[in-house]
């Protein structure tokens, strides 16, 4: 017949135990898994839209959903005059803490979003690149930071202008 | 044929200074060739950077960005001698990649 022994209960006991661990631990790793991968595809996708848009608040929301407030912790180094539209130095560097994108508009460009740059935990929240501006223009900066998006704009000068003929 | 790719990473104490490089004409479509013809758009449109298997810099680019693009940030982490692996695509479906040393 079926016996059961106290060590064969114990043994039952501590499996069930076990797989139910194991379950645990496999359904917690499967959301988190599940979230990262989710979050990363939505990422990782380059946003097509939102480089088509011509003004800067269509291509705020086409990128990110929501709209960004000004905010001084967005840094925005930009040249009052640019000599040359065709290479305007840009850079902008963020005190906000967990920012995880910076994205370059420039408002007077055929499609304003000029530029928009992910940034993963561990990386420091500061890009310098050089972009094209077809005319004297306000550029605009914008940084999302723990789900908010904040940003900065100046005022770039432009002589000649980069984008034309 | 010589990378189109350029790049300098040096270690910090705390962070990898990276720099680079890029070259491409990065056409905005909007410039008239000598014949008055548009020149149809031709540029990079991501760039991505990886560390020890970790992507440390994305950048996605519209025709805006200037032509031979540069680009330069910092990420934590990373030591001398370290890989450092960039690749791009552009919208015509070319692409380039390179593995470069840290300093």
């Amino acid at each position: 017949m079926y016996q059961v022994t106290s060590d064969g209960i114990d043994k039952t006991r501590r499996m069930i135990l076990q797989g139910a661990a194991v379950i645990a631990l496999a359904s917690i790793a499967g959301i988190r898994f599940g979230l990262t991968e989710a979050f990363a595809a939505a990422n990782d996708k380059y946003p097509e839209d939102a480089f088509k848009q011509k003004s800067s608040d269509d291509a705020i929301k086409s990128l990110y959903g929501k709209t960004a407030t000004a905010s001084d912790k967005v840094k925005l180094d930009a040249p009052e005059i640019a000599e040359n539209g065709a290479v305007v130095p840009i850079t902008v560097s963020s005190s906000l803490p967990d920012v995880t994108s910076i994205s370059i508009m420039v408002t007077e460009n055929p499609f304003s979003l000029a530029a928009s740059y992910k940034i993963p935990a561990g990386t420091v929240p500061s890009v310098a690149s050089r972009l094209k501006m077809a005319k004297t223009s306000n550029v605009i900066a914008v940084v999302e930071a723990g789900g908010k998006l904040y940003s900065a704009s100046k005022e770039v000068k432009v002589t000649v202008g980069g984008c034309g003929g | 044929m010589a990378s189109s790719i350029r790049v300098r990473a040096t270690a910090g104490a705390e962070t990898t200074e990276v720099q680079a490089l890029i070259q491409h004409p990065m056409d905005s479509g909007f410039v008239k060739d000598a014949k008055g013809q548009l020149i149809p758009p031709h540029f990079i449109q991501e760039v991505v950077f990886e560390h020890d298997g970790k992507q440390v810099f994305v950048a996605d680019w519209g025709p805006a960005v200037s032509k031979d693009p540069y680009l330069k940030f910092a990420f934590k982490g990373g030591k001398k001698g370290d890989d450092l692996k960039i690749s791009w695509t552009d919208n015509k479906g070319g692409s380039d990649q390179l593995t470069a040393k840290i300093q």
